[in-house]
């Protein structure tokens, strides 16, 4: 009899393998819990929001974290408002309209996207889609450029999820709705759409994690002025590009506001997970 | 079907020629301004001048290393998890349940928020700096749920009968692990590698504050190095006249890339489709 | 769970195919770390090794130094990476960098670290090429960044409005400007915020109506380069290295290289290199002006 067969060193191997691989999520949380702390005790939890503006640097640095919650929330909202019709389209067009090779390469060409960098997006937003809306409104960084590209790049996600959904309608429903007469278009909007429900409502919700999350591209087009737009036109600063702008030079209290700001993105992120476990297991039990 | 006018039709339509016309235009635009600077030299040239002229090597160099490191670190880790989250646990109860839902939130988790943690606990908890090691390390926290869902599928998919059969000559779980499960399932690690190194490669946020801005061929793994994707935005946010090396330089990524895509969803349609025929 | 320990051991040498792809993957995993060794191993000793940190002004003329040091001193690898002065200057003390650079003296409450001036250099006002306004007074310049001014048919110039480029917290370029224009920080009604020099002035290039500040250095080698920005009058003196080496120019500041203990070794010869005269040409063609 050996001591340990392999067996046992295999499982205890392995078993090690999944707690480091599931204890990642808690180390980022500790990592930015600890190095937000300094601020969390120095500055306080309601100055992030009752501060009258955002100059963490020096002496008696104002923390006012609301103008880029706002900043993150509009862009988000806007993208995640244009993209979810679009891409929730593409999959029925794949799905219904389309002749089957044109909806093949559609398919292929949303894919494709789905693996884009976000500095490529944001490459052609700063050198094509900027000076665009500069002829239109001065000075051309703004939130409209920000909801535009992050519309461009959540689209095939959204797209993607809706397509799958799609395909796991049951057969039979068709067949019933054929059988009772009614139009594709009926079919789609009082069958299809509603048997997808669960998984449309998944896709649009991880299009809103990616969205909150992107900063490269944002960074690139947005004209990152901390302030709250009151137009389109306005430029605006994410919670992320805030980060990305200032971590290089961020200082005591001011790095680890930006820790901070770094652990509300993952609270959020948080909330939207369970949101779409609680989608995910409702969903289960309807169908 | 009832004849007369289809709104889906014609809104379907409208959107499909909307979003492919969108990214055509995205497309074209960078292979357009881009395709006529790659070249031989363009890729193996050291920049000048800032990145306005001269070449990307060391860049090319630099982003492989920091795939090797992240790779290096993700795969036996993944893989291992995902063998036995799926061979050893029950993914809706208890442990495997709790490792299941971190590994989700995790994929979820923002780059830049990534970036953050590296920087903190790679670059100076570890003491490792803007090097290299700090950026693949980091990108190997990132690309860990993507590996390990694609892995974890290809073995729960491994027919019960292999293990059976397995079982049933006498051969210890250790060796029908790895003579009878394994090579079934390794198509899905091939995947599941291939997606990982595709989100890893086309990453910008995580990596500013990990392995820096350096672009000068690494000497060691300890030296800092400047990804594909920082000198695109480098070159296109920071540097005057630099666009045109940054669409020569998006070129060869989205190239990448695409190759990357391609090989996965080849590997997807013939692989595992014959593997599922074969059994 | 239920863990088999049997002893049998079973020889699955038969199927060939199978084995040959457990193979391939072990050796790949193998080949992997061989390679991940190989690569760490090339960190020997016998390189020297400089890091600096700070300011995107001095970081090119760092930069073209360390090659140039580098040239003379095989065997020496110089990094440098850009953040802005004080992340210098913390990186100094924290000792993250063995040399920060800042691109102005150091503070009173910095007077635990030693500075180096290496150069001096300006700040000055630029507009694109094509704005037909050739000079701006202080108080025109305060009221456009405070945003009472906000066309430019206002000053002089066409009917458009102005957009104001204004640097990111942290950077001493900002903090210089803001303290010669006695203006406050959150007193500035900018329309894109930027972080590198460079990085501005790309900005205006891509907007003609806006109008930004930058490093005299960079402004003039970007002219040089035929970028199509130009450089205003302050307070009536050009803006050009000739009047910051003759003292004319209101708007200076030293380039300083930053250490946390009196240089000595490596970081000790690179600041003697960056002081000697056989530097000033290349310190002259960045538009810095060497200290004599």
């Amino acid at each position: 009899m050996f001591q340990f067969s392999s067996d046992t060193i295999l499982f205890g191997v392995l078993r090690l393998c999944a707690i480091a691989a599931g204890s990642v999520l808690l180390l980022v949380f500790v990592f930015l819990v600890v190095e937000s702390w300094p601020a969390l005790s120095n500055v306080g939890l309601v100055r992030f929001f009752s501060d009258e503006s955002w100059h963490p640097a020096g002496e008696n640095g104002l923390f006012n974290l609301l103008p880029m919650l706002w900043g993150t929330l509009f862009v988000t909202a806007g993208s995640v408002l244009i993209a979810t019709p679009l891409g929730i389209f593409s999959a029925i067009f794949c799905h219904y309209y389309a002749p089957s090779w044109m909806a093949r390469v559609y398919r292929r060409l949303i894919e494709l996207l789905a693996g884009i960098p976000s500095v490529v997006y944001g490459l052609w937003g700063l050198v094509v889609l900027v000076p665009l809306i500069r002829e239109l409104q001065p000075p051309g960084p703004s939130l409209l450029a920000g909801i535009v590209i992050l519309t461009l790049m959540i689209l095939p996600t959204i797209a993607l999820m809706a397509d799958a959904a799609i395909s796991n309608v049951p057969k039979q429903y068709l067949h019933s709705a054929a059988a009772l007469g009614l139009s594709r278009w009926s079919t789609i909007i009082g069958v299809v759409v509603p048997a997808a429900r669960s998984g449309l409502f998944a896709g649009v919700i991880l299009g809103t994690g990616r969205a909150i999350g992107e900063t490269m591209a944002i960074l690139m087009v947005c004209g990152n002025v901390v302030q709250t737009p009151s137009s389109l036109f306005d430029p605006i600063r994410t919670l992320t590009a805030n980060i990305a702008l200032e971590m290089a030079y961020a200082l005591n209290d001011h790095r680890s506001a930006l820790f901070f700001s770094g652990l509300l993105l993952l609270l959020l992120i948080i909330v939207l997970a369970s949101l779409a476990e609680t989608v995910r297991v409702r969903g289960e039990v309807n169908v | 079907m009832s004849k007369g006018w289809d709104p889906g039709l014609v809104l379907s339509w409208t959107v499909a020629v909307i979003v492919a016309g969108a990214f055509c235009w995205l497309l074209g635009d960078v292979f357009w301004n881009g395709l006529g600077r790659v070249n031989w030299q363009f890729l193996t040239e050291a920049p000048r001048d800032a990145g306005r002229s001269g070449g990307i090597g060391p860049i090319i160099v630099s982003t492989m290393l920091i795939l090797l490191v992240c790779m290096a670190a993700s795969l036996p880790l993944g893989v291992g998890a995902a063998i036995y989250l799926s061979e050893f646990t029950d993914s809706e109860v208890g442990f495997g349940r709790m490792i299941r839902r971190s590994l989700e939130v995790l994929s979820g988790v923002p780059s830049i928020v990534f970036g953050l943690f590296g920087s903190a606990f790679f670059c100076i908890y570890l003491g490792l700096g803007f090097s290299i090691l700090a950026g693949g390390l980091t990108l190997a926290c990132m690309v860990l749920p993507i590996l390990i869902r694609a892995t974890e599928e290809g073995f729960r998919s491994v027919p019960s009968e292999y293990r059976l059969g397995g079982a049933a000559l006498g051969m210890s779980r250790t060796r029908r692990l790895l003579y009878l499960s394994f090579p079934a399932a390794l198509p899905s690690v091939v995947v599941g590698f291939v997606l990982g190194l595709g989100r890893a490669i086309a990453e910008t946020a995580a990596l500013i504050f990990t392995s820096g801005y350096v672009d000068r061929m690494p000497s060691s793994l300890f030296d800092s190095g400047r990804a594909l994707s920082i000198h695109i935005f480098d070159t296109s946010m920071n540097v005057s006249g630099g666009e045109a090396q940054a669409y020569g330089t998006a070129v060869v990524l989205v190239f990448t890339l695409l190759s990357i895509n391609l090989a996965a969803s080849w590997i997807t349609d013939r692989w595992l489709y014959r593997e599922s025929i074969g059994s | 769970m239920p863990l088999n320990c049997d002893q049998w051991r079973f020889k699955a040498e038969g199927n060939m195919n199978v084995h040959s792809c457990v193979k391939a993957t072990i050796m790949l995993l193998i080949a992997s770390f061989i390679g991940l060794a190989l690569a760490s191993c090339g960190n020997n000793d016998d390189t020297r090794k400089l890091v600096l940190t700070g300011s995107s002004t001095v970081a090119p003329l760092a930069a073209e130094l360390a090659k140039r040091f580098e040239a003379l001193h095989p065997g020496v690898r110089i990094d440098v990476q850009t953040g802005g002065s004080s992340r210098g200057i913390a990186d100094a003390r924290s000792g993250v960098a063995d040399i920060g650079m800042a691109s102005r003296s150091l503070k009173p409450e910095e007077s635990d670290l030693f500075g180096t001036a290496i150069a001096r250099d300006g700040i000055a006002i630029i507009l694109h090429k094509t704005n037909p306004v050739e000079m701006l007074s202080d108080d025109q310049v305060v009221q456009i960044f405070k945003g009472t001014i906000k066309n430019w048919k206002d000053v002089g110039g066409l009917e458009a409005p102005i957009s104001v480029i204004n640097k990111a917290e942290g950077r001493s370029t900002l903090e210089l400007f803001l303290k010669y224009y006695r203006l406050k920080s959150r007193e500035v009604k900018a329309s894109v915020i930027i972080g590198d020099n460079e990085q501005g002035i790309k900005t205006l290039v891509g907007n003609p109506n806006a109008i930004g500040y930058v490093s005299i250095g960079a402004a003039e080698f970007n002219v040089d380069a035929g970028t199509p920005i130009k450089i205003l009058p302050t307070k009536g003196v050009e803006a050009s290295s000739e009047n910051v080496a003759n003292g004319l120019f209101p708007l200076s500041r030293p380039l300083t290289l930053v250490t946390k203990e009196p240089p000595e070794g490596l970081a000790k010869e690179f600041i003697d290199f960056a002081l000697s005269s056989d530097v000033h040409n290349l310190i002259k063609q960045l538009h810095f002006v060497p200290i004599q």
